[in-house]
């Protein structure tokens, strides 16, 4: 970074958002403690320093939600599709009025940088809120026969890495299909499903219809093996998810699955190449990397392999890590103390395996949580860095010859949630993308998310899609 | 050709082989590039950050009247501005130059004195660029002689656009050769691609590189007099083209965005641009320009703002 221009801290303030010592359940409109009293504390991943504090939902809880949510179902589905519609476009609207509270608690509670919050995480929250309010009243068009029925009350399960958006992903089809919601939101970042709850009420959605239970995943497991409840949707490890898999087989519940993933970014000759860089950067950095389905592996042709690592480094030259309130930070705080470990020693394996390690200059705070934007180079198929997700700011880099070993080292992954072409021939991009097996296949970008598309993996990146038309799939019985 | 420069001998030597080089430069991505300059643009430069690039922006202007009724005390108005931008506080850095007509540089130097603004004149058939070759160097040779520091030419984007490469890159350098003046020294020659005429990005990139290799000392997006002038994705292109080219020949080029820049804010994003693209090196007016005439105003309102905490008005700034 130039030492000549130095941008001045430009925090975004703290004080659009009032966060309030203690927290309850959100369950049947109301907020209430844990029936054993247990709290926990949720903490900013940047400095530490404690939020709030939070019931701690255990299994009579999980219980009495899931009972309040079936009781709210049977006037809640029966509603015309366009009520229920003024509903979510209601909650749509206040979540865009309120997206500079919310984008800062998000800051706060998950430690990705406001930039993300505010320009990425808020505004495609409102779009899922809207896109699926106006399916509410067209379910009769949208594929799967006329007047088709709900499934009852969803458990849902959400990761902390886009805890607001995951959120919104989850409940918004769920709602506009006619189902009522238990979620249980990750014990790291409780905070904007709180924050949700409170605009549920402000928008009069009916008692029971949402309800928020935040806790550990013992709460989690509980909410998955309720009897009563219908649909199942999960978000977050694939070992976790495994577990669900086995635990609903045979209950007649639906479920969806959205797992790890080991994207690969596909980098030809012909690409564009400064295009390329800012799109390896996005694709790995963008939240720290905590996404899943980050451009983790970059598959790059050796004929350009040392031009771009060299764009590459420079480009990481710049990135500003530190204070995610500040609106010039482009890396954030690591989630939490344990995924730090997580990436600390995945890194070191990658290390201890012979892989090269490599980092921009660049100063981590003191407090927190915080890890350095990495590359690996020298790797191969065979290296642990390149077949684990590591769910952090660690970029892998491989080879390739052909655009045939490109789709087979591609492909050669357990993951298949999504993947990324730079080239500027549109029929490579056309011919690779049909070969790929991944969710979503980027062409010439990366990361863009979009209400209207259907996102999902193959293999052990999950089952199901949601967004688009094919997310009402997975709340209507059909 | 500067010895860093024969390791490009070759592409130079037929149109075809200069086809050939410019076409196998790397694509750029229309989408990508406007994403990420407009993702720069969102950097927020505050309080000492903001008062740093103000003063670095307004000492980089190329303070520029280019109009038909332009008149020796138009210009001489300018010159005074360009000295003093802001009569009321003379903390206030001077603007990089004048940037006038070739009749107008006599005019332009007498009024500036021995105050170290450059005189910068446009030449070769400015805007548009359509007359003879001896016509054009003609143009170029007599702002020399009336004491031009630097020289604004145009490209000829009918040969550029009809593919005649070739034609353009040796207009390029009988103009620079037009700047040599008698004692040896040359003027420094900025190199108007009209960006917006050449409508696409892959365009842009290989009118860079043909000015760079004609030894152009600074590449500019515009003339101010079409419709699309200097945009945050044609300059952050320019700037990557300049990196690079000098990356592989180690000479460094200059960049002038000219045209449609009027405010402090956009200024200020044009800088970051510079700041997190090129670094260092180029944030300096030796190495960056602003073409423009109604940005100083507003830059030097903002400058008041910091320095007295409240805004003044369009009746404290001078009006020329």
């Amino acid at each position: 970074m130039a030492s000549l221009f130095e941008y001045a801290p430009a925090p975004e303030s703290r004080s659009v958002v009032d966060i309030a010592p203690s927290y309850g359940l959100f369950i049947d409109g109301e907020f209430t403690d844990a029936a054993d009293g247990k709290v926990f504390k949720t903490v900013s991943p940047s400095s530490e320093e404690v939020l709030a504090e939070v019931a701690q939902a255990g299994a009579a809880d999980v219980d009495r939600a899931v009972k309040a949510a079936r009781k709210a179902f049977e006037k809640w589905s029966a509603l015309p599709g366009s009520e229920r519609a003024k509903y979510l476009f209601r909650i749509a609207r206040i979540i865009q009025e309120r997206s500079r509270e919310l984008a800062v608690l998000e800051t706060l509670d998950n430690g990705k940088p406001i930039k993300e919050t505010r320009d990425a995480d808020l505004p495609l929250v409102a779009a899922h809120f809207f896109y699926y309010a106006g399916w509410a009243d067209k379910l009769d068009h949208a594929g799967y026969g006329a007047n088709p029925r709900p499934l009852g009350v969803a458990g849902q399960v959400i990761p902390w890495n886009f805890p607001l958006l995951m959120l919104a992903w989850k409940i918004a089809p769920a709602l506009a299909t006619g189902n009522t919601v238990v979620l249980k939101p990750a014990e790291t970042t409780p905070l904007s499903a709180l924050f949700f709850a409170d605009i549920c009420r402000q928008a009069g959605l009916p008692k029971g219809v949402v309800n928020i239970v935040p806790g550990y995943g013992d709460a989690g497991a509980e909410l998955v093996a309720h009897p009563d409840v219908n649909k199942v949707a999960f978000t977050g490890s694939t070992a976790v998810g495994k577990a669900i898999a086995r635990q609903v087989a045979g209950s007649g519940k639906k479920v969806t699955l959205e797992l790890g993933g080991k994207g690969a970014n596909i980098v030809f000759d012909d690409a564009p190449i400064d295009q390329a860089v800012e799109g390896i950067v996005g694709g790995i950095f963008f939240n720290q990397g905590q996404v899943c389905c980050a451009g983790s592996r970059l598959l790059v042709q050796e004929s350009i392999h040392d031009e771009l690592l060299d764009s590459l480094k420079r480009r990481l030259s710049t990135l500003r890590l530190g204070d995610p309130l500040d609106k010039n930070t482009d890396i954030g705080a690591i989630n939490s103390a344990e995924q730090l470990a997580r990436i600390t020693a995945l890194a070191e394996t990658g290390e201890a395996e012979g892989a090269e390690r490599w980092s921009p200059a660049c100063e981590l705070p003191s407090a927190g949580y915080w890890f350095a934007p990495t590359l690996f180079t020298n790797v191969t198929q065979a290296h642990t860095v390149a077949r684990d997700e590591i769910f952090g700011p660690v970029l892998s880099v491989l080879t390739f010859r052909t655009p045939d070993e490109a789709v087979a080292k591609a492909n050669n992954s357990q993951y298949g949630l999504s993947a990324g072409i730079w080239t500027e021939k549109g029929s490579r991009i056309l011919a690779v993308a049909n070969k790929l097996r991944a969710g979503v296949v980027w062409a010439n970008t990366f990361n863009k998310f979009d209400p209207t598309s259907p996102f999902g993996g193959y293999k052990e990146s999950g089952f199901g899609r949601e967004g688009g038309r094919h997310g009402l799939e997975a709340y209507l019985d059909v | 050709m500067p010895t860093t420069l024969t390791a490009f001998a070759d592409v130079t030597t037929s149109d075809s082989a200069l086809r050939r080089f410019l076409h196998g430069l790397p694509g750029v991505d229309a989408v990508g590039l406007e994403a990420r300059a407009a993702a720069l643009g969102t950097r927020s430069i505050k309080t000492t950050a903001k008062a740093y690039a103000i003063d670095l922006a307004i000492s980089m202007i190329d303070l520029t009247t280019l109009e038909g009724a332009d008149t020796p005390g138009k210009v001489r108005a300018l010159a005074a501005k360009a000295v003093h931008p802001d009569p009321t506080d003379r903390t206030t850095p001077m603007t990089a130059a004048v940037c006038v007509y070739p009749d107008m540089v006599a005019t332009a130097k007498a009024a500036l004195g021995g105050a170290d603004v450059k005189v910068a004149s446009v030449a070769t058939a400015f805007p548009a660029g359509r007359a003879a070759l001896p016509v054009k160097l003609a143009d170029t040779r007599d702002a020399v002689a009336a004491g031009a520091d630097e020289i604004d030419m145009v490209i000829d984007r009918g040969a550029f656009l009809a593919g005649r490469y070739l034609e353009t890159y040796e207009l390029i350098k009988a103009v620079k050769e037009a700047c040599v003046r008698p004692d040896g020294t040359s003027a420094r020659l900025k190199v108007i691609f009209e960006t917006g005429e050449l409508s696409t990005y892959d365009n842009i990139r290989r009118a860079s590189w043909i000015g760079m290799l004609a030894g152009a000392d600074f590449i500019k997006t515009s003339t101010g007099k079409v419709g699309v002038n200097a945009t945050p994705a044609n300059t952050l292109l320019m700037l990557e083209a300049v990196r690079d080219f000098k990356a592989q020949t180690g000479i460094q080029v200059g960049v002038k965005p000219a045209g449609g820049i009027r405010t402090t804010k956009d200024a200020i994003k044009f800088l970051v641009l510079v700041n997190e693209t090129v670094g260092e090196d180029w944030l300096t007016n030796e190495w960056f320009r602003f073409g423009a005439s109604s940005l100083l105003n507003d830059l030097l309102m903002q400058r008041q703002k910091l320095s007295t905490g409240r805004y003044s008005g369009p009746d404290y700034v001078t009006v020329d």
